[in-house]
């Protein structure tokens, strides 16, 4: 059954992209445990506006953990201690009275702060910009069934697939790698026979790109632990293999 | 100012319409094409998918997004599957049958033609998407499977796992990123449209603000694509994104654009019920569980026992009772109804007695809880999530919440609004689905607007602007829907009231859920017309929006919003008010058979409303476009 709880929450307040940082207190009274944290904060915020200080700016949209644009370091987890949950489907029964919460934005250089927990994640898109596609014009399809594709690769590709772009990823990784979030969009592709003909030059673009905006990987798998859609490094490893031969096989002279 | 509506549906057999037209259509050469820049404001599934076709074809595009990603659209949501007439079941399936059924699960309410359209493309639908590698679901033998969903009774909706929308979205969305990467398609994200430029009676723009910097921008172009979703969000609580809105769509009808059957919402009836005032939206359950789960409440009113306490005997339920033929499967409609009626009369369950129960236990006692975990094991592992019980010990409770809008912006034949120039697609428009949009015909709508209907169209507009450059950003229009932008803002800014935004939509959403939400009565909705304005006139005096203009500033973001979905919920009860029929999501309270289900009015409301706007001070006048059907026979649905 709900009850109510009362938090004191640390909380990153930053007025603009070039501005100075710090974490604000605040204290948070009377918050059903059938509240998500978005929803509480929500309530904070409803407070803040009534007292006259302007709300702490956070992201979100779905709220039902699928479009990946919330994303709050919680006491120095991303998405906060429940595992395989994104922070919008996160609840306060999660946490007991008189916690003391520390809210952060994610924190990566590629992943600038826009304004107190609002993070700048276009890095992201532009390594699917580099590759993350299947080359098909509209209309240049052939029919579905032509290409019989065994379920169980369907299958793995489709949890490669699953990942929903929030980079928690790179907020997890303490080198800001973001090999996870790379990885699955390309073994969701390199994984089907639609996606072979690209599979060289996909690879060895889409790994330089992010290479350009985020750290290395060195294999903590911090990433998978904080993955609200819990994506296996595994497929880091095959990403890597493929990146392995693509820069072999991408060479001219290899044809 | 506006004559009869001519939706312009070609001549010919229904099944030769598309085939034909798209013959006569004029084209625009391929060298041509680079000289048109078209504007394409939204990029869910309806807008992705139509800029990275026009990308591909060579047009220059620019794409407009509030979001910080054009991966984020609310499309991404849609959890069930899309509909395709490929009949690979080979269970009767065809082009004309996936026509009948969306026509008559619109009850009756849409044009013929375009809902041929969508059934002919389809299956191409599919073919595309597979080869992007969208992960459909497969049958062993490695060919797609299929399910089947409600209102049809053949297998043709292709899903992918409960993430359908998610799949197809990220299939435009990387279609998309291929063309901005070649430098077809420029991308404009955290940028949002606020005003509709237009000029001699065209689309030839519009402005946005940089939702970061508040930078106000003006964009030219040939022509104007809206793909911006639907307005559910005028409930406050639904099952959309918290962002979606109604204001591109809004401000393209305060420059003229007609908006069409407003009263068309559709209501979904299991949803997780709102668990306190803080409530910021609802989260949809699979209407799958129905299969399995029985619906009660208790019989006696204000009973505090907990669901375990309460004999059978004191139970009552409710669909099983008063549709013995359908029992718990009536459609959502029927189901949605009557769970308001049972806890109007206070006999609703949960803390805030504000739902129905959904129970397993008959199904677990009958099928062991390990059957019942393989069928719905993710939903029951949501369910525990949010509300933080165990829906195999104790019965989920479940209500019906607001999940997508069949009206909007009106639209002929070649998907232009009435305004030249001004394209709207996928659930911005109001064209496909009439009075009742079926599971699964969402992505569908969306992905045929976009890849295979908008790219053909738009050149038939386009060929007569052959050498045309687009209007000069210094142009008085431009400088003048800038200003208008500026000018709100710092209105908004202005006021200082005592009340945040967030609280006049609570507010404005609960109205419009007990005047016009599932069931509509005269008194309700006259009553709506007097306290939609009064509380819409407290809003614009005394909101409180706090900071500047000059920096990300999510509440007067919303402001703008909130002041759109007033105005929006006003014409919402004069078009319900209007309609004196039931239909699809239109529920008359006025207008029920005896047994309570819907009646049509066919004689005198077999046609669309499309409202023109008449400036801030007049009401919208009501226009009309009948709608002949010469391949279907209208009937009235029985489920008893």
């Amino acid at each position: 059954m709900s009850r109510t709880c009362n938090f004191t929450l640390d909380v990153w307040r930053q007025a603009g992209p070039t501005a100075e940082g710090k974490l604000v207190a605040y204290e948070v009274n009377d918050i059903s445990t059938d509240a998500s944290f978005l929803e509480m904060l929500d309530v904070l915020n409803e407070r803040l506006i009534e007292s006259g200080e302007e709300p702490i700016v956070f992201e979100s949209d779905c709220r039902e953990g699928i479009c990946g644009t919330c994303g709050l370091m919680i006491n120095g987890q991303a998405h906060g201690p429940q595992k395989g949950t994104a922070t919008c489907q996160l609840h306060m029964r999660s946490f007991n009275d008189g916690d003391h919460i520390v809210v952060e934005p994610w924190r990566a250089t590629s992943f600038p702060v826009l304004r107190d927990l609002a993070v700048d994640r276009s890095a992201l898109d532009a390594i699917v910009a580099a590759g993350g596609y299947i080359t098909v014009n509209t209309g240049a399809a052939p029919d579905a069934n032509l290409i019989p594709i065994p379920k169980t690769t369907a299958d793995t590709a489709f949890d490669a697939a699953a990942c929903i772009g929030c980079g928690a990823c790179v907020a997890a990784c303490p080198n800001s790698a973001a090999q996870l979030f790379a990885a699955a969009k390309l073994q969701h592709l390199n994984l089907l026979p639609q996606g072979q003909a690209e599979r060289w030059s996909r690879t060895e673009a889409m790994v330089e790109t992010m290479e350009a905006f985020f750290g290395s990987c060195t294999n903590h798998g911090e990433c998978e632990e904080a993955c609200p859609k819990e994506i296996s490094v595994d497929f880091i490893a095959w990403a890597n293999r493929d990146f392995i031969k693509a820069k072999v096989k991408n060479r001219k002279l290899a044809g | 100012m506006i004559g009869s509506l001519d939706a312009r549906v070609p001549p010919g057999s229904l099944d030769n319409k598309w085939t034909d037209h798209k013959f006569s259509m004029r084209l625009v050469n391929p060298n041509n094409k680079r000289r048109f820049d078209i504007i394409v404001v939204g990029s869910g599934l309806a807008g992705a998918s139509a800029a990275a076709s026009l990308g591909e074809l060579g047009y220059r595009v620019k794409v407009l997004t509030y979001h910080d990603s054009p991966r984020r659209a609310h499309s991404i949501a849609a959890q069930g599957g899309i509909n395709a007439a490929k009949n690979y079941q080979n269970d009767g399936d065809s082009v004309f049958r996936l026509f009948y059924d969306t026509i008559k699960g619109g009850d009756y309410r849409s044009r013929e033609a375009n809902v041929y359209r969508l059934a002919e493309v389809s299956a191409d639908i599919i073919d595309q998407a597979t080869a992007q590698g969208v992960p459909f679901a497969r049958e062993y033998g490695g060919l797609l499977d299929n399910r089947s969903f409600g209102g049809a009774q053949v297998s043709r909706t292709f899903y992918a796992r409960g993430q359908t929308g998610q799949q197809l979205l990220l299939g435009a969305y990387s279609a998309l990123m291929r063309q901005v990467a070649v430098g077809a398609v420029e991308l404009h994200t955290r940028s949002e449209m606020l005003e509709l430029v237009m000029h001699d009676g065209r689309a030839v723009g519009v402005v946005t603000r940089d939702l970061i910097s508040g930078e106000v921008q003006a964009h030219a172009a040939h022509a104007v694509v809206l793909a911006t979703g639907g307005y559910g969000n005028v409930y406050f609580l639904s099952t959309n994104a918290k962002m979606c809105n109604v204001t591109a769509a809004w401000r393209a009808h305060r420059k003229g654009a007609l908006f069409a059957n407003p009263c068309y919402t559709q209501i979904h009836p299991t949803c997780i019920p709102a668990s306190d005032d803080f409530q910021s939206k609802l989260t949809l359950m699979s209407e799958s569980l129905r299969n399995d789960g029985r619906i009660w409440v208790p019989q006696m009113h204000d009973d505090v026992r907990g669901p375990h306490e309460i004999p059978d005997a004191e139970r009552d339920y409710f669909l099983e009772r008063k549709y013995p033929a359908f029992g718990n499967l009536v459609p959502r409609d029927v189901a949605s109804r009557n769970a308001k009626t049972v806890v109007d009369q206070g006999r609703g369950v949960g803390p805030l007695r504000n739902g129905v129960y959904l129970d397993f236990t008959d199904a677990i006692r009958r099928d062991g809880e390990q059957v019942i975990r393989g069928k719905y094991g993710n939903l029951f592992d949501m369910y525990e999530r949010i509300t933080g019980e165990n829906p195999y010990r104790v019965p989920m409770r479940i209500y019906p919440a607001t999940h997508y809008t069949m009206g909007g912006l009106w639209v002929d034949y070649e998907l232009m609004s009435n305004v030249s120039g001004l394209f709207v697609l996928g659930e911005a428009n109001f064209s496909d689905h009439g009075a009742n949009r079926l599971g699964a015909s969402a992505l569908m709508q969306g992905l045929a607007d976009g890849y295979f209907v908008l790219p053909y169209t738009i050149g038939n507009y386009l060929a007569d602007y052959l050498g045309e450059s687009v209007l000069s950003l210094s142009e008085p229009v431009f400088q003048a829907a800038k200003h208008q932008v500026v000018d709100d803002a710092q209105r908004w800014l202005s006021i200082k009231g005592t009340c945040s935004v967030d609280h006049y939509h609570r507010e404005l959403g609960k109205l419009v859920w007990n005047c016009i939400g599932m069931s509509r009565s005269r008194s309700g909705l006259e009553k709506a017309l007097v306290e939609i304005p009064a509380l819409e006139e407290e809003y614009r005096s005394n909101v409180r929006v706090l900071g500047s203009a000059d920096t990300l500033n999510q509440s007067l973001e919303k402001a703008g919003r909130v002041a759109d979905l007033f105005e929006l919920a006003e014409l919402m009860a004069r078009d319900a008010l209007a309609r004196e029929e039931s239909c699809g999501g239109h529920f008359r309270e006025e207008h029920q058979t005896e047994e309570g289900e819907a009646r049509r009015d066919d004689a005198n409301f077999a046609h669309v409303a499309a409202w023109e706007w008449n400036g801030e001070d007049t009401p919208q006048t009501r226009h009309q476009e009948e709608l002949e059907f010469e391949n279907v026979e209208l009937v009235q649905r029985s489920y008893k």
